[in-house]
């Protein structure tokens, strides 16, 4: 019996000293769902440590695909959203899930590929051309497949390319950037990025080159709204707004466009244009 | 690509030079976990107790349903939680989804069926006169059920660290219902899917470690277990 006291106090006390206490900041957690691109880049890192700081409200980060972010915005299930699908985005603020949409940041998406370039692609501008000769080639394309803000740009291609892609060489991969990428350099295949993801896993990517960019189709822009607080009336609407204001005011703007990898600048501020 | 022994061997210095991040990660790990198999244990035990020792209609029907809920897997448990959670399901208001405490729920609905299955084998094994000797000299029926408890503790033990084992190492329900916050619900498992997702190999491997590690005690201690058992036999 007094083995079981024994075991049992270890217990309790590997549990007290193990468990981090949920923040216990002052401030209500404000939940950001976000793309995988702003997480996995380390933009956030950047960005949210000093407006936690300021204000003193602890943000959670959950990082999703757009299309999974704006379903948890629809649900109630997330504070306030950082996405990069435009059309999306409208369609979601008037539909009244979301207000006070307001542009972050952009950056362009890029197509790679495998330095042999079968499909001869390299230096193409047009982003339609290229996906038709991807397509004649037969050569592995892979597909984020998620429902993501790339994936939707990528099958808006597609479409306007005239072209419904399948077959074996039409790999949808249901994953996220990184690990599409890293899908992209095993199997020597194609594959439509953000160009922010791409210079963050560029190091690691030897067989992959930035084969086509500065198509006006590939522009992509991040807006961040708030959830409605008509909807939901307990949602940290007033976290949502101090940190929209933050992220679009001179200093987080500043902290984007300082944001560099290898000497690279991955996201380009907008808040001015709005 | 990083080798595997580049890997391996960053993957060791972020461990012991005690990397802050990494570090928190394990303790989310283990701070859950604990909690799951904490609060799941007593009432498992005691479910395992009734199948054990009481005959009612539908007993076995009950006995091989936990068993059937031994092979169900971590992602449909966080689904489903997750539609019960979310701010539109039943139980939204408890607002639960993407915090420890979800976590910890997803996990004790994890271990419970292996608890109660476990639980349920080695008390079945327990000679039915230890029971009948303690209530015959006049121990109330709960002093008499602890009584046969503590006859079987060791099977007991082991059914416990098998429910750790699998919670510990869950990794579908956890980032499901968690959502991989840093620092709030990013455990060992979910951390080392993101970080193969980023290539971060190093990391995930460091987080590995530590989880080979984990499992190498338990089963140790698991044998151990075995090992007195079968000496007192």
């Amino acid at each position: 019996m007094r083995n079981a006291i024994g075991v049992s106090l270890i217990v309790v006390t590997l549990m007290l000293s193990l468990s981090t206490p949920p923040a216990t900041a002052a401030q209500r957690p404000i939940r950001l769902a976000t793309t995988t691109s702003t997480d996995n880049s380390g933009l956030l890192r950047q960005l949210l440590p000093p407006f936690e700081e300021q204000t003193g409200y602890p943000v959670h980060v959950i990082a999703v695909g757009t299309g999974k972010a704006l379903r948890m915005g629809r649900d109630g299930d997330a504070d306030v959203l950082l996405v990069h699908a435009y059309e999306d985005e409208m369609e979601f603020v008037s539909a009244r899930y979301g207000v006070n949409r307001r542009d972050v940041m952009y950056n362009d998406f890029v197509i790679i590929g495998p330095h042999t370039d079968g499909a001869k692609i390299r230096g193409l501008k047009d982003a339609l051309a290229a996906l038709n000769r991807i397509q004649k080639a037969q050569l592995p394309f892979v597909s984020r497949g998620d429902d993501s803000g790339t994936h939707k740009r990528e099958r808006w291609l597609w479409r306007q390319a005239g072209i419904t892609p399948g077959g074996s060489w039409y790999r949808e991969a249901g994953q996220g950037m990184g690990k599409v990428l890293q899908m992209a350099e095993e199997l020597d295949g194609y594959t439509l990025t953000d160009r922010g993801t791409w210079l963050a896993h560029k190091p690691t990517l030897t067989h992959l080159l930035l084969l086509v960019a500065g198509d006006q189709r590939l522009y992509n822009r991040y807006g961040i709204i708030a959830v409605s607080p008509q909807r939901y009336e307990d949602i940290n609407y007033r976290g949502a707004m101090r940190l929209i204001e933050w992220l679009t005011s001179q200093q987080g703007q500043d902290i984007i466009k300082n944001f560099t990898i290898n000497g690279e600048t991955l996201f380009f501020p907008l808040a001015g244009a709005n | 690509m990083e080798s595997l022994t580049d890997a391996s061997l960053k993957a060791l210095s972020l461990l012991v030079s005690g990397d802050a991040e990494l570090w928190a990660i394990i303790s989310i790990s283990f701070g859950v976990s604990f909690q799951a198999i904490l609060y799941t244990t007593p009432p498992a035990l005691l479910t395992a107790y009734a199948l054990a020792h009481f005959e009612f209609p539908g007993r076995r029907t009950l006995v091989s349903l936990f068993h059937t809920l031994l092979a169900v897997p971590a992602v449909v448990v966080g689904l489903t939680l997750y539609l019960l959670l979310s701010r539109s399901g039943p139980f939204g208001d408890l607002k639960l989804l993407f915090t420890q405490t979800a976590m910890v729920l997803g996990q004790m609905v994890l271990s419970f069926p292996i608890l109660v299955a476990m639980g349920h084998s080695a008390l079945q094994s327990a000679d039915q006169r230890v029971w009948e000797t303690a209530y015959t000299l006049g121990a109330p029926p709960l002093r008499a059920m602890f009584t046969v408890m503590h006859e079987v503790r060791y099977g007991l033990f082991a059914a416990v660290i098998a429910a750790f084992g699998r919670i510990i190492a869950e990794v579908g329900c956890s980032m499901m219902v968690g959502g991989n916050i840093l620092n709030y619900t990013r455990n060992i498992t979910t951390a080392i899917a993101l970080e193969t997702s980023k290539g971060q190999f190093a990391q995930g491997i460091a987080l590995g470690i530590v989880l080979l590690v984990l499992a190498l005690v338990l089963n140790y201690s698991l044998s151990t277990l075995r090992h007195r058992l079968a000496m007192q036999a």
